[in-house]
């Protein structure tokens, strides 16, 4: 049935676009190229797949606001299998065909590897240079020892959003349990989650920290048993997918009075793993979330991603990546020019308000975003619910930019213009 | 204590539905050699249609009719495929079920979408059955217990109790004799891989709630699976039980051991510290590591004991 819409809407946006390349004559500018790449196909591929969907939604609404210098934005989207290998073709191919953005959101080690490849490219071919749009790739060495001049990311990074999860941590708490997956990014949760609990909340007790094998536990009944023991009043994690969903689906069915707090609940299958069991206990530390907009009010907003949720049958998680291209659209408009060194230094230092109303900054020193972010938590009575469970994510509190500036320790090296 | 006899519990559950998951690809595997990649896909199969037709019919009725409709999957890829490619030898079925499996995958994508369903456990079993120092043990894990319990008697009984299992384990080990004696041998090849894949869809059923419905849960379980069958050995349902069940303990008791090689060696009076070189190797802890011991089993096993536990004959 579904194959079939698809194969239907197809057909009809090819012959939309037939029609309107018949009533456009020569005249059309060409359009500006943003390479995506993301895992497409694989046991990731919702992940990509999702993000596609919302980016193309969100391209369309910056295009019809006029795109920038007269023209289009155009997403051309490449499977990379979650590989770096592949993300390195994508990034060769993105650079043939001279484009001057390229964009990954899924995972640091590749995000580093794309670095190291576009810090080379660039320098080797002046004319014909390209952008890094990190739309999620958080490990925090990316803008601190490892920072480039090509990379802006559009995410906060490991060390912010440990803050915001300790900060969010209410006073009674005072014994964590921090479970994380055995690889970079895991690691690196554990380590800044573990330094901001001692620098900002000294009362509390870390009574148990653990390493799990990324994807590999079927079971998550025994952690959560040596949890209950360990006398923890709330789990702090950074996993995602099925190592996040299963372990509180595990913990809320056991029923033992526990909170959690994580980065990733929010996103895809999350919600749905939860269930209403869940209620008022999962919190997550979020860049966005649907229930935003009517809470404080912006119509404008709330319509816009209502169009997205009209249109599509999920939620509509990543409308921030909005401001992405937002300031994608200002620096190409600011650098007159679609040259990816001018474009660059237009975008850095660059500030503008998000689509909520909050304050961005792109700063400069590490081409780090800072923006508003939030806390949510799983709960019903909401405006807008997740994944159709009746519950969702109201805002439990808003951080705002400048409460997430963090030093960087980057040296950054600009090029010659 | 606690500790103890709710960990015990759990791997239990867990372990049964390892069992639940692994008895049909012991069958299978006995009778035809040939490690059916698909197998874990039945499963995934076995909980989408029950999703699906729980939205219509309740939890109850798609508990029969699911696994029903898996087992009349499984006959038709027995009859339609299967048998064609057996002529080719064990590679071709092999690669013939892997390719099978990656097509189930991607059907299951496109018709149920890359993120996980709401399956969710039945209102009725949704409750905690007893509460352990604190720690609720729910209905469900109950349910789920019962309902392996009674499939393991129900095979077990049916293999040797019965006419048609006498036939079964005739056709498995003598598939020519069994032929000749008149009975119709790849009528009992395709029952006993429609069975099998039934079976699989029955723990599809009561897992997928359990878990979470999504398109990579054949993916993760099926590696998991196949470690228990060779573990058992090969056609032995009660060497399969066995290690189902020990698998389960395994993986669940190992999480809450807090113990490394490190602190194994103290018991001898050899201290490790950050300077003894292989520091690192000897201070992971077991919990590290527990998802990866079922594997470090297989290993062991087919080094020590190729034919398994219980198992009769060696591949």
């Amino acid at each position: 049935m579904r194959l079939m819409k698809t194969i239907l809407s197809a057909a009809a946006a090819g012959l939309v676009a037939l029609a309107a390349g018949a009533m456009q004559p020569a005249m059309a500018q060409p359009t500006i190229k943003i390479a995506y790449t993301d895992p497409l196909s694989g046991p990731f591929a919702q992940v990509g797949d999702a993000n596609l969907k919302q980016m193309q939604y969100i391209i369309d609404h910056i295009n019809s606001k006029g795109g920038a210098l007269g023209r289009k934005f155009e997403l051309v989207p490449f499977d990379n299998k979650s590989q770096p290998s592949d993300a390195l073709i994508a990034l060769k191919t993105a650079t043939d065909q001279n484009m001057p953005f390229i964009m990954q959101c899924s995972g640091s080690n590749i995000a580093a590897a794309l670095i190291d490849g576009i810090n080379k490219h660039n320098d080797r071919n002046p004319d014909n240079r390209i952008i890094y749009l990190n739309c999620g790739a958080v490990a925090t060495e990316l803008t601190n020892d490892q920072c480039s001049f090509w990379h802006f990311r559009f995410d906060l990074n490991v060390a912010q959003k440990a803050e915001v999860m300790v900060r969010a941590l209410p006073k009674t708490t005072t014994k964590v349990y921090l479970i994380n997956q055995d690889y970079l990014f895991g690691q690196s949760v554990q380590r800044d989650v573990g330094a901001f609990i001692k620098k900002l909340r000294p009362d509390i007790q870390i009574v148990g920290d653990e390493l799990i094998p990324l994807g590999k536990i079927q079971d998550f009944s025994p952690y959560i048993t040596k949890i209950k023991a360990s006398g923890a009043q709330a789990l702090l994690t950074g996993n995602w997918g099925p190592d996040m969903n299963l372990l509180i689906k595990a913990g809320i069915e056991s029923g033992i009075d526990l909170n959690y707090y994580t980065f990733y609940a929010h996103l895809a299958g999350g919600p749905t793993a939860i269930g209403p069991g869940g209620e008022n206990r999962v919190y997550a530390v979020m860049s966005f979330g649907e229930n935003i907009a009517p809470e404080i009010g912006n119509k404008e907003a709330e319509d816009w991603t209502n169009g997205f949720r009209a249109k599509h049958n999920f939620d509509f998680s990543a409308a921030v990546f909005r401001t992405i291209f937002e300031h994608v659209q200002a620096a190409v408009n600011k650098a007159g020019v679609v040259d990816a060194t001018k474009i660059a230094f237009a975008m850095e230092g660059q500030a503008m308000k998000d689509f909520l109303g909050y304050e961005t900054l792109m700063r400069k020193d590490d081409h780090q975003i800072m923006t508003a972010y939030y806390v949510g938590v799983f709960k019903k009575g909401v405006k807008y619910d997740a994944e159709k469970t009746g519950l969702g994510w109201s805002t439990a509190a808003t951080i705002k930019m400048d409460d997430v500036q963090q030093p960087t320790s980057c040296k950054m090296r600009r090029p010659r213009i | 204590m606690e500790v103890f006899v709710v960990s015990l519990l759990n791997g239990l559950v867990y372990g049964m539905l390892l069992f639940m998951l692994a008895s049909g690809l012991t069958l299978i595997f006995s009778m035809m050699g040939v490690l059916n990649f698909a197998h874990a896909s039945a499963y995934m199969i076995g909980a989408y249609f029950a999703y699906t037709l729980s939205l219509y019919v309740g939890f109850w009725v798609a508990l029969i009719v699911a696994p029903i409709l898996c087992g009349l999957l499984g006959a038709a890829i027995e009859m339609w495929g299967l048998r064609r490619v057996h002529k080719n030898g064990h590679i071709a079925e092999l690669l013939f079920t892997f390719g099978l499996a990656l097509i189930i995958e991607k059907v299951v994508q496109m018709t149920w979408g890359l993120i996980a369903v709401p399956y969710r456990i039945p209102s009725g079993l949704d409750f905690p059955l007893f509460d352990l120092w604190g720690t609720q043990f729910p209905a469900y894990r109950a349910f789920m217990l019962l309902i392996s319990a009674l499939m393991f008697l129900s095979i077990w009984l049916g293999l040797t109790r019965t006419r048609i299992g006498l036939v079964i384990q005739a056709a498995l080990t003598h598939p020519d004799m069994a032929g000749a004696l008149g009975h119709n041998v790849p009528r009992v090849f395709t029952m006993v891989f429609a069975a099998g894949t039934a079976l699989a869809g029955l723990a599809g059923v009561i897992g997928g709630n359990y878990r979470v419905t999504e398109p990579g849960m054949a993916f993760s379980m099926g590696p998991i699976v196949f470690v228990v069958v060779v573990f058992g050995g090969l056609g032995s349902l009660t060497g399969c039980f066995i290690a189902s069940i020990l698998m389960g303990l395994i993986q669940t008791f190992a999480v809450v051991l807090d113990y490394s090689l490190a602190d194994l060696l103290e018991v001898f009076g050899f201290v490790v510290t950050k300077a003894t070189p292989g520091s690192e190797f000897l201070m992971v802890t077991l919990p590290r590591i527990a998802a990866l011991l079922p594997f470090i089993l297989l290993v062991l096993i087919l080094v020590l004991r190729p034919r398994g536990l219980l198992g009769t004959r060696d591949t």
